[in-house]
């Protein structure tokens, strides 16, 4: 390994490497935590920046461009920067039947983004989501970690002006 | 009517942490099945119970374990993977069986991976599901200081290590070889089948891959038998099933009924009926992926067999129901945006095929389809269908996301063949 590629992996804090080096001992192969160490690099910095999937990518044994192709195939690897938290709001088909089309609008004016957006403030990025399994209770998203189902303009007010 | 699976869940019940879970019976069967009874044994009962996958496709859960080798040829690891990847559109099962009762998951999964001699095994679950991650990985700690999980199980020479693994978010993921590839830290394309995941799965080992709900099942069958299992289905299939109903009903939610119970009793009884003001259009009777069936088939029973012979299948048994002030094609439109969305883009009519579809849909919706726009639905249907009409193009896709992606689409041009017209002659959609 070159001083560079060495310096790079130091991008990634000793929480980090010990993390994913954790999840390495039940894989085969150090390829194989990939996903998890993409997620644990998130989970310290919201998103995964060029800098860090190189060095994740280094750590792992793999080239940028195949750790890449992996971080952009799946929904929840951030490879741009995103608020503090993420709104993952459901456009599946309950939802839709049940007024999701009307939550959105409301949550995009209520925060004056558009889908895709962070705020000005750096609080709130908000995406459009696949099926969040709370179709009985739909309309739902998730703000963080935080399921909100049933969802109306009113609950909308209440969770964003708290 | 006896409701296994959900026996340890309701609103008055305290949650089943390890004490409360004992203390209603649960690992006993582990207790007494771990090194008491052969792995054959454990296998044969589970055959004879006649389970079926329920995760969608419905295959025997007996004859999949079938296929992985138990004699000593090729020594090595051998793994079993719990499908929690739940991302069906109008699916939320697995999570009220994981949330509500992460135990008896667990104690499935010791008990199936005991019948295939694995000794490793993963519960992949999505991402979005934080509660029920949050209580598995709490149970398996439990299960494991308490000696169910991990080195030589309850003093036994049998030994099994449980891990979870928290998906990045792709609903091709469910696919099960999608899964392992996933599971291995690479993209989630499906694999070329064969070799099928019993001989050559994870990493290249023999590997079973189950459903939530499948594994729950084990426990009672190994406990009560086969013939107690097949007894609690009402019409051909065994056992019992989480089914569900979610949009314009009085009462959406999930409900333990017996396998072949008629679909009017879960719509009607249990869903309440539809709310006040909309009337029954049709429903999709397992999920996203599955066509959709009207009012003429509610005295059909939900079973495996009976659902496919209507054309449309039984899937995961939570059911998505379209009202009369809904449009269908509206409908199609959501559900084909997600599937081009989430397709793993290998193949062409997926990848192309869905999004071309999409856009139709969305021309009909907004007024500006022609009628020839109906002849390029058919035609891209064409490419991707699997029901086998008449063109040789027929079922060219990798694997079964785009085919599940137009049966909706397939069946609301047959059912709702009037809607298809009247947005091409008014130019409009009259929904809204």
């Amino acid at each position: 390994m070159s001083a560079a590629e060495q310096d790079l992996i130091q991008a990634l804090s000793d929480e980090e490497i010990g993390e994913i080096e954790k999840e390495i001992t039940h894989l085969n192969g150090r390829k194989s935590a990939a996903i998890d160490a993409l997620k644990i690099v998130q989970k310290h910095r919201r998103y995964v920046s060029d800098e860090s999937l190189q060095a994740v990518a280094n750590l792992l044994g793999m080239s940028f461009a195949e750790l890449d192709g992996i971080a952009t195939f799946y929904n929840l690897i951030f490879r741009k920067p995103v608020g503090e938290k993420v709104i993952l709001l459901c456009d599946s088909v309950s939802c839709w039947i049940m007024g999701g089309v009307d939550i959105r609008e409301k949550i995009k004016s209520k925060l004056q983004i558009e889908m895709g957006e962070t705020t000005p403030d750096d609080k709130y990025t908000l995406l459009p989501m696949s099926c969040l399994g709370d179709c009985d209770h739909a309309p739902a998203m998730i703000v963080g970690e935080d399921v909100y189902r049933d969802l109306t303009n009113e609950r909308i007010d209440e969770i964003f002006d708290e | 009517m006896e409701t296994p699976l959900t026996n340890n869940i309701g609103p008055d019940k305290p949650f089943p942490d390890l004490a409360v879970y004992e203390q209603n019976g649960g690992y006993q069967t582990v207790r007494d099945t771990i090194g008491k009874r052969s792995p054959t044994d454990v296998q044969e009962a589970v055959s004879e119970s006649r389970l079926r996958g329920r995760g969608g496709a419905g295959v025997s859960t007996g004859m999949k374990w079938g296929f992985v080798p138990m004699d000593n040829a090729s020594p090595g690891h051998k793994y079993l993977v719990a499908n929690a990847d739940e991302m069906e559109p109008g699916a939320f099962k697995d999570r009220v069986l994981m949330e509500f009762d992460p135990h008896q998951l667990i104690e499935g999964m010791i008990l199936s991976a005991y019948a295939i001699q694995a000794d490793i095994g993963y519960i992949f679950i999505r991402s979005d599901y934080y509660l029920a991650t949050a209580r598995l990985k709490a149970a398996i700690a439990e299960s494991r200081d308490k000696g169910y999980l991990g080195e030589r199980i309850l003093g036994t020479d049998y030994s099994f290590e449980l891990h979870v693994h928290v998906s990045a978010g792709r609903y091709i993921c469910g696919e099960e070889t999608a899964l392992l590839n996933s599971l291995e830290g690479k993209r989630a394309n499906p694999r070329t089948k064969p070799p099928f995941p019993p001989i050559s799965g994870l990493w290249g080992r023999p590997t079973i891959v189950n459903n939530v709900e499948t594994l729950c099942c084990v426990p009672h069958i190994v406990q009560n038998g086969a013939d107690w299992f097949r007894s609690l289905g009402r019409a051909e299939d065994a056992g019992t099933k989480l089914f569900g109903a979610s949009g314009r009903v009085k009462n959406p939610g999930c409900w333990e009924l017996p396998m072949g119970t008629p679909i009017r009793e879960i719509l009607e009884g249990s869903a309440g009926g539809m709310q006040d003001g909309y009337g029954l259009r049709g429903f999709l009777p397992g999920g996203g992926s599955t066509g959709f069936l009207t009012d003429e088939h509610l005295d059909l029973p939900m079973d495996y067999d009976a659902i496919m012979q209507v054309k449309s299948r039984l899937g995961t048994g939570t059911m998505i129901i379209l009202d009369d002030r809904t449009c269908p094609i509206g409908m199609v439109e959501n559900l084909v945006n997600f599937f081009a969305r989430e397709s793993c883009g290998f193949c062409t009519p997926c990848r192309d095929g869905l999004p071309w579809i999409e856009e139709i849909l969305h021309k009909l919706e907004t007024g500006q389809a022609e009628p020839e726009d109906m002849n390029i639905l058919a035609q891209q249907a064409g490419f991707i269908d699997w029901w086998g009409s008449d063109s040789s193009s027929n079922g060219n896709t990798h694997c079964p996301l785009a085919p599940g992606a137009i049966e909706p689409l397939e069946s609301a041009r047959k059912y709702f063949a009037d809607d298809f017209e009247r947005h091409i002659r008014d130019k409009k959609c009259s929904y809204r």
